[in-house]
């Protein structure tokens, strides 16, 4: 656990700048890979970099919209960097919605561009499960095994690097292994099978990992609300790739 | 890639389906595995650890006997930068809501000094409790790694957020507190 990085007076907080990173690196890949989905790079580039800025603007608007005696008696807050003012759920939708108007404005294929950013959201994947390591936020079960590790005042489930390995398996699974590979041999049209394959990888995952955590919130019986969650996006997931698969039968 | 054939998809997919629902059951939470709440720990969703510290007027403040009002632990010292920059929200936010929401300010004495901090209280007019960690046992109980630290607590010890480094616009702390102070005594 490493959450803050030391340097001379600059105390960076890595669990941030892990997700930085991985953006960064996500991005770099996405765009190297966006011609293998049939997709153009530097509109991804211009895609993903729009709903990034929306979402930040918009994470914080809708902060504000929670809580806005606090910045009528403090505006300048409006403008500060601390990322505990904002909100991720409110920032996530504004962030969607900015990329679907950029997607619609440059008539953007949908399952191609959704193709082409899987490798960003796969490599975000593994920065979240490093951040989790940095913080020791998503902390595991007690247990006895013998790579359980001394964390929060008992031996615990490592759930973060079972996060970092499954998340590094599932970007392994949805690369591209070679030029064009990537569609077969179907239209321009048909795709959507990266993405769909990534969602219910990672649904898949969640849900296995889910039952190692520590910090779980359950239902009345101990189902673990997450698992349920995950589950609904599996079977959706599932449904949308055997689609998916379908129109690829039949058009190769 | 390569395509699953067509016929063992949906068989495999129910399967999937099937063996997660069981996964789902099979590692329901045992009562009490995942309730970090009784473990003192420096993180969300821990009991706040605690400890007993003399104020800079010599009295003595144990937290757990502030139990029932949420509290915010904050860790600082007076050469701090953000530190000093985040006080006088802190002091208006104290002279705002009074005993209704505590204010610990643990002065990291082992890396500052006793007459620093008095002097430092009494530049910017501080009236919230500042308490003295001369051993420095506070800050290693608190995993402190960079100051400012703070912890906002809820009214039964538990660590509501963590915030490390600093400072803390007025907005933070007032959004914190309300939502500290709307939960049910």
């Amino acid at each position: 656990m490493l959450p803050i990085l030391q340097i001379g007076p600059f105390a960076m907080q890595t669990p941030g700048l892990a997700l930085l990173l991985g953006i960064w690196l996500g991005l770099t890949l996405a765009e190297r890979l966006a011609p293998r989905f049939e997709a153009n790079a530097n509109e991804i580039y211009n895609l993903t970099f729009t709903a990034l800025i929306a979402g930040i603007i918009g994470a914080r608007l809708s902060y504000v919209l929670q809580y806005p005696d606090a910045f009528i008696n403090s505006p300048l807050s409006l403008i500060s960097l601390n990322p505990a003012l904002l909100d991720p759920i409110g920032g996530a939708v504004i962030g969607a919605f900015a990329a679907l108007i950029y997607g619609n404005r440059k008539k953007l294929p949908l399952w191609p561009t959704l193709d082409a950013l899987t490798p960003l959201l796969a490599v975000a994947a593994i920065a979240v499960g490093i951040s989790h390591i940095a913080s020791g936020d998503a902390f595991g079960m007690q247990t006895d095994l013998p790579w359980g590790i001394e964390l929060w005042g008992l031996k615990r489930h490592p759930s973060q690097i079972y996060e970092v390995i499954l998340a590094s398996f599932i970007l392994g699974a949805i690369l591209p292994k070679k030029e064009g590979r990537a569609l077969g041999k179907r239209g321009s049209m048909v795709g959507g099978r990266s993405f769909w394959l990534f969602l219910s990888l990672s649904a898949g995952a969640r849900l296995f990992l889910e039952g190692f955590r520590g910090d779980s919130l359950t239902l009345a019986n101990g189902m673990r609300i997450a698992q349920v969650i995950a589950w609904v996006v599996l079977t959706v997931s599932l449904w949308m790739l055997h689609k998916r698969q379908n129109v690829e039968d039949r058009t190769s | 890639m390569k395509t699953l054939d067509k016929k063992y998809r949906l068989p495999l997919y129910f399967l999937i389906l099937l063996l997660s629902a069981a996964w789902i059951w099979v590692s329901a939470a045992p009562e009490g595995s995942t309730s970090a709440g009784e473990i003192p720990a420096p993180q969300e969703g821990f009991l706040a650890p605690d400890f007993t510290l003399e104020t800079l007027e010599g009295e003595l403040m144990t937290l757990s006997e502030l139990r029932g009002s949420p509290v915010l632990i904050n860790l600082w010292a007076s050469w701090c930068g953000p530190c000093r920059a985040e006080m006088p929200a802190m002091q208006r936010i104290h002279e705002k809501y009074g005993d209704e929401f505590i204010i610990l300010a643990v002065n990291a004495t082992h890396q500052d000094s006793p007459n620093a901090a008095a002097a430092f209280v009494s530049e910017l007019g501080l009236t919230f409790p500042i308490l003295l960690d001369h051993d420095g046992s506070v800050s290693t109980q608190y995993q402190l790694r960079s100051l400012p630290t703070s912890f906002f607590v809820n009214r039964d010890g538990i660590i509501e957020e963590v915030v490390i480094g600093g400072p803390m616009s007025e907005a933070l702390l007032q959004t914190r507190i309300e939502s500290l102070l709307e939960e049910a005594p």
